[in-house]
C-alpha cells in the first residue's frame, strides 16, 4: 500500500514536471544581449563569446559594481571595444586582460587576482572553516568522551533560586 | 520651540541611559535589589524621552520646518505627506536617531516582558542595553546632531529635496525593518555580557534570548527582502542582489544571527555550546555595529570619504572598539567560568547544529573579508585600489553556502544526542527523488548547465525536504485524515517556524539560479510603434508623453504587450525629474507579473536611433520573494509560539496535570 502511494506520488510529480517544462521550453531559453551594442560586436562569434565572458569579470571604472558588459556607462563600451581590439590582435585571454591592467590597475578586476597580496582574502573563508571544523572535531571529541552521567549535572541552586522555586511550588 | 525641546530630550535621554547603565549594574554587583530596580523605569523614561524627541524631528519634516539644517537638507515642501515622514531617516543625522529610538523600544520591550527573569540578570541585561544607548546617544549630541538650526535671516524658502530613489513605499519601510534587526540583536548582546558578568548560563538562559534573536532575525530578513525587492525595480537593471558593501553590511548580521538563532536550540534543549553561543551573541551585535558603520561612515566609497569627515568616523570607530573589543575582552576572561555542559555524538541534531554554525561562520567570513579587503588593503598599502566583486562571492560565498543547504533538510530529522543517518536519509526519499527529477526535467528540457542544474536540485532538495519532514510530523498518508488534520492544527509555532524558514531557504536558492540562469534580456534603440518579442511575448513600445506628479516630472513611455497575437497588458515605464536640487532622473519601471516570471521594461535615454528600451523577462524571480516572506512568516508564527512566553507556557502545563489528575 504505501509502495503504491510512493510510485503515486512519484509519477504524478514526474507528469507534473514533464508538464510544466514543456511550454517552458520557448519562453525560457538562455539570452545573453546585454549592454553590448550591434556596432561593437565582432563578427567571429567564438572570439565575440570570449569577449563577453572576459567582460563580465571586469569593472566599469565610473559606475557602482557593475561588470562592463552590463553597464551603459561610455567608458565601459570604450572598454569592451578597446577589449575586443586585443582579442582580435591575437591576445590571449590572459594577455588581453593584462592590458587592461597594465592601464587601469588591478581595480579593473572583479574577481582579485590569487597573489601573495591577495591571499588572505582568497585563503581566509577557507582557513575559517578549517579552524571551525578542526575547532569542532576537538569538541566534540571531549563530549563523547567526557562520562555521559557527569556532565549531566546542572549547576547547583543558589539560595535565591531555591527561595523562588519553594515560592513557585508553594503557588501552585 | 518643539525643535530645541527635542534637542534638550536627547540630552536628557543621554543622561538617564547613563544612570540606567552604572545604577542597575552597579547593584547587581552589590547584591542590592533596590538599585537593581531602578533599570526598568530608567528604560520607561528612556523611551519616552527619546520618542519625544523623534515626534519633534518628525514634526519639523512634516511642517517643512527649513530652519532646521537637516529638515532643509532633505525635504521639500511638494513632496507626497508619506515622504515627509520617511525622510526623517533617509539621511544620516535622522537614520541615527532613527536607531536609538529602536533601541529604546527594545529596551522598553526587554523591561515589559521579563518579569521572571532573575533580579540580577534582567538589571544587567537593562544595564548593558543603556551603555549602547548612552554612546550612540553621546554620538548623536557630539558630532551629529539633527536639530542644529540655520541662523536666523538664512533661512530658506525651499528646502533641497530628498533623495528621489528613496521616495518609494518599499524603502520607506526598509531602514525600520533593518535597524529593528541590528538593534534587535543588541538584546541577545546584552544577555550575553550579562550572562559573562553572571558567571552562569544555563536552558532557561537560552530560552530567554531565542525569542529575542527570532525577533531580530525576522525584522533583519524583512529589511533585506524589502531592500532587494527595491533595488530590483527601482534601479532598473532587474538585479536583486549585487554583493554591493552596503548590501554586505546587513548580510553578515543576518548570516551571523541565523547561526545565532540555531546555536541558541542547543543551549536551552541540550544546555551545550554555551560559550560558543554567547560569543556568537557578541558578533552578531557586533556585524550590526559594524553594518552601521560601513554603511554611515562613508568608509565603503573610500577611505578618504572616511578622512573627509574624521570627526564622525572616528566617533563611531571608537564606539566599535569599546563594545566589539570590550566585549571580546571580556569573554575571553571570562567564558571559562560558563563549563558545565550536556554530551553528544558527532551525528546528532546537535552535531548537526555545530556543521550549521561552522558554515555559516565561515560564509559569514567569505562575506566579511571580501566586503572589507578593498579598505584594508587601500590603507595599507597608501592608495593601492583592488577590487572585490561578484565572482569572488559567488565563489567562496557558494563554496561554503553548498554543503550547508545540503545537509540542511537532515539535521532537523537526527535525534538529540544520536542520531542515524541511514534512517534520516530513508526519511528524506521522496526529497530526494523530487530534487533529482526536477534538476533532470530543467536539464534535459532548458538545456541548463551542471552548475545551474546542480543548483536546482539543491534548491529542490531544500524545499522538498522542508515538507517531508513536516509531512512525517503530521503522519501525511501514514494516518487517517482527521488524525492528520488534528496533527496539523496542533503543530506547536516554533515547529512552523522552522519548516517555514527553511522551505523559504529552498525557494530563494530556486528563484536566485532560475532567474539567474534564464534571464531573458533585450536592450535596443525603439522607435514608436516598433515591436520586439522576448521570451514569446511580444512588445510594442507606442511611444513618449509628458505627465506631472506631485514633487517630480515624468516622461512616460507607453508599452502595449501581446501573447500569441492578443493584447494582455498596456503598461507604462517612467523617467521622474524631481523638485529640487538632486537632479539624477529614477526609473519607474513597467512590470508584468505572470506564472512563468516577470516581464520587466525601463526606458533608458534618447539616442540617435529611438528611445533606448531595456526590457528583461525574468523567470520565476517571485520564488524569491516568496521564499523570503515565507521566512518572515515563520518568524512571526514562532514568536507567537507559546512556548516562549515562559510563564504561560507553565500555566497550562499545571492546568492539564490538574485537570489529568481530576
Amino acid at each position: 500500500m504505501r509502495y503504491r502511494m510512493r510510485c503515486l506520488i512519484v509519477s504524478l510529480a514526474l507528469a507534473l514536471i514533464m508538464l510544466a517544462a514543456m511550454p517552458v521550453q520557448e519562453i525560457l531559453r538562455p539570452t545573453t544581449a546585454r549592454a553590448v551594442e550591434p556596432d561593437e560586436m565582432l563578427k567571429d562569434p567564438k572570439l565575440e563569446a570570449r569577449a563577453r565572458r572576459l567582460s563580465q569579470e571586469l569593472r566599469c571604472l565610473v559606475c557602482q559594481n557593475e561588470n562592463i558588459d552590463e553597464s551603459n556607462a561610455p567608458l565601459a563600451r570604450d572598454l569592451r571595444i578597446l577589449l575586443r581590439e586585443r582579442l582580435k590582435a591575437g591576445d590571449t585571454d590572459e594577455q588581453a586582460v593584462q592590458f587592461l591592467v597594465d592601464r587601469y590597475g588591478e581595480y579593473v578586476l572583479l574577481r582579485p587576482r590569487f597573489a601573495t597580496h591577495t591571499l588572505i582574502l582568497w585563503i581566509g573563508p577557507f582557513l575559517v572553516l578549517g579552524i571551525g571544523l578542526v575547532a569542532a572535531a576537538v569538541y566534540l571529541r571531549r563530549r563523547v568522551r567526557a562520562a555521559p552521567e557527569a556532565t549531566q549535572a546542572e549547576a547547583p541552586l543558589s539560595d535565591e533560586e531555591r527561595k523562588r522555586l519553594r515560592e513557585l511550588l508553594d503557588h501552585s | 520651540m518643539i525643535v530645541e525641546l527635542g534637542h534638550y530630550a536627547l540630552v536628557l535621554a543621554l543622561a538617564v541611559s547613563i544612570y540606567q547603565t552604572v545604577v542597575p549594574i552597579y547593584g547587581a554587583h552589590v547584591g542590592n535589589p533596590r538599585l537593581m530596580e531602578l533599570a526598568a523605569p530608567a528604560a520607561g523614561v528612556q523611551f519616552l524621552l527619546i520618542s519625544f524627541s523623534f515626534a519633534a524631528l518628525i514634526h519639523a519634516y512634516v511642517t517643512s520646518d527649513f530652519s532646521v539644517l537637516n529638515v532643509w537638507q532633505n525635504s521639500h515642501t511638494a513632496k507626497p505627506f508619506i515622504y515627509k515622514i520617511t525622510g526623517t531617516w533617509a539621511n544620516h543625522e535622522g537614520s541615527m536617531l532613527l536607531w536609538v529610538f529602536v533601541l529604546s523600544l527594545f529596551t522598553l520591550a526587554v523591561a515589559a516582558f521579563s518579569g521572571n527573569l532573575p533580579q540580577s540578570l534582567k538589571a544587567r541585561v537593562l544595564g548593558v542595553q543603556g551603555a549602547i544607548a548612552s554612546a550612540f546617544l553621546f554620538y548623536i549630541v557630539a558630532v551629529s546632531s539633527p536639530f542644529v538650526r540655520i541662523p536666523e535671516g538664512r533661512v530658506p524658502l525651499e528646502g533641497q529635496g530628498m533623495n528621489p530613489l528613496l521616495q518609494d513605499p518599499a524603502l520607506a519601510a526598509h531602514p525600520p525593518m533593518l535597524y529593528a534587526g541590528y538593534v534587535g540583536f543588541s538584546v541577545a548582546f546584552a544577555f550575553a555580557i550579562a550572562a559573562l558578568l553572571e558567571g552562569k548560563v544555563d536552558s532557561a538562559w537560552g530560552r530567554w534570548v531565542r525569542p529575542w534573536t527570532l525577533a531580530a532575525w525576522t525584522f533583519l530578513t524583512a529589511g533585506i527582502a524589502l531592500g532587494s525587492f527595491w533595488a530590483y525595480y527601482e534601479l532598473g537593471w532587474g538585479g536583486w542582489w549585487f554583493w554591493d558593501p552596503v548590501e554586505n553590511a546587513s548580510f553578515m548580521p543576518w548570516l551571523a544571527g541565523t547561526a545565532l538563532l540555531h546555536s541558541a536550540i542547543v543551549v536551552e534543549k541540550r544546555n551545550a555550546l554555551k560559550t560558543w553561543t554567547v560569543l556568537l551573541a557578541l558578533v552578531a551585535f557586533s556585524f550590526s555595529l559594524i553594518g552601521t558603520f560601513l554603511v554611515r561612515s562613508g568608509v565603503l566609497s573610500s577611505v578618504h570619504a572616511f578622512a573627509t569627515d574624521p570627526e564622525r568616523g572616528t566617533f563611531i570607530l571608537a564606539i566599535l572598539a569599546l563594545f566589539i573589543g570590550g566585549s571580546l575582552f571580556l569573554y575571553a576572561t571570562r567564558a571559562h567560568v560558563l563549563k558545565l555542559e550536556g554530551s553528544f555524538e558527532p551525528i546528532s541534531r546537535e552535531g548537526a547544529l555545530v556543521m550549521n554554525n561552522v558554515l555559516l561562520s565561515a560564509a559569514t567570513a567569505a562575506v566579511f573579508i571580501g566586503t572589507i579587503y578593498p579598505l584594508v588593503y587601500e590603507a595599507a598599502t597608501g592608495g593601492g585600489k583592488i577590487t572585490v566583486g561578484e565572482p569572488y562571492f559567488n565563489m567562496t560565498f557558494g563554496a561554503l553556502i553548498f554543503p550547508l543547504l545540503i545537509l540542511l533538510p537532515i539535521g532537523p530529522l537526527l535525534a538529540w544526542k544520536r542520531g542515524n543517518l541511514r534512517m534520516v536519509l530513508g526519511r528524506l526519499k521522496v526529497a530526494a527523488l523530487l530534487a533529482a527529477l526536477v534538476a533532470l526535467a530543467v536539464a534535459l528540457a532548458l538545456g541548463a548547465g551542471v552548475g545551474a542544474a546542480l543548483g536546482i536540485a539543491v534548491g529542490a532538495w531544500v524545499f522538498f525536504g522542508a515538507w517531508e519532514e513536516w509531512a512525517g510530523r503530521v503522519m501525511l498518508f501514514r494516518a487517517p485524515m482527521n488524525v492528520v488534520m488534528k496533527r496539523i492544527r496542533t503543530m506547536p509555532g516554533h515547529l512552523w517556524a522552522m519548516t517555514l524558514a527553511h522551505a523559504g531557504v529552498g525557494l530563494v536558492v530556486l528563484g536566485a539560479i532560475i532567474s539567474t540562469t534564464w534571464k531573458g534580456e533585450v536592450i535596443m534603440a525603439m522607435q514608436p510603434g516598433q515591436k520586439v518579442q522576448i521570451a514569446g511575448y511580444e512588445v510594442v513600445y507606442k511611444g513618449m508623453q509628458q505627465a506631472t506628479g506631485p514633487n517630480y516630472l515624468a516622461e512616460r513611455g507607453t508599452f502595449e504587450i501581446f501573447k500569441d497575437g492578443r493584447l494582455i497588458a498596456t503598461d507604462f515605464s517612467e523617467k521622474r525629474t524631481f523638485l529640487g536640487r538632486r537632479g539624477m532622473p529614477t526609473t519607474e519601471v513597467a512590470l508584468l507579473h505572470r506564472p512563468l516570471g516577470d516581464l520587466y521594461i525601463a526606458i533608458g535615454d534618447k539616442s540617435p536611433m529611438g528611445r533606448t528600451v531595456r526590457i528583461y523577462f525574468e523567470p520565476m524571480i517571485y520564488f524569491l520573494w516568496l521564499g523570503a516572506l515565507m521566512m518572515v512568516f515563520g518568524g512571526i508564527i514562532g514568536l507567537a509560539d507559546r512556548r516562549f512566553r515562559v510563564g504561560i507556557a507553565e500555566r497550562t502545563e499545571s492546568k492539564v496535570a490538574a485537570q489529568a489528575a481530576e
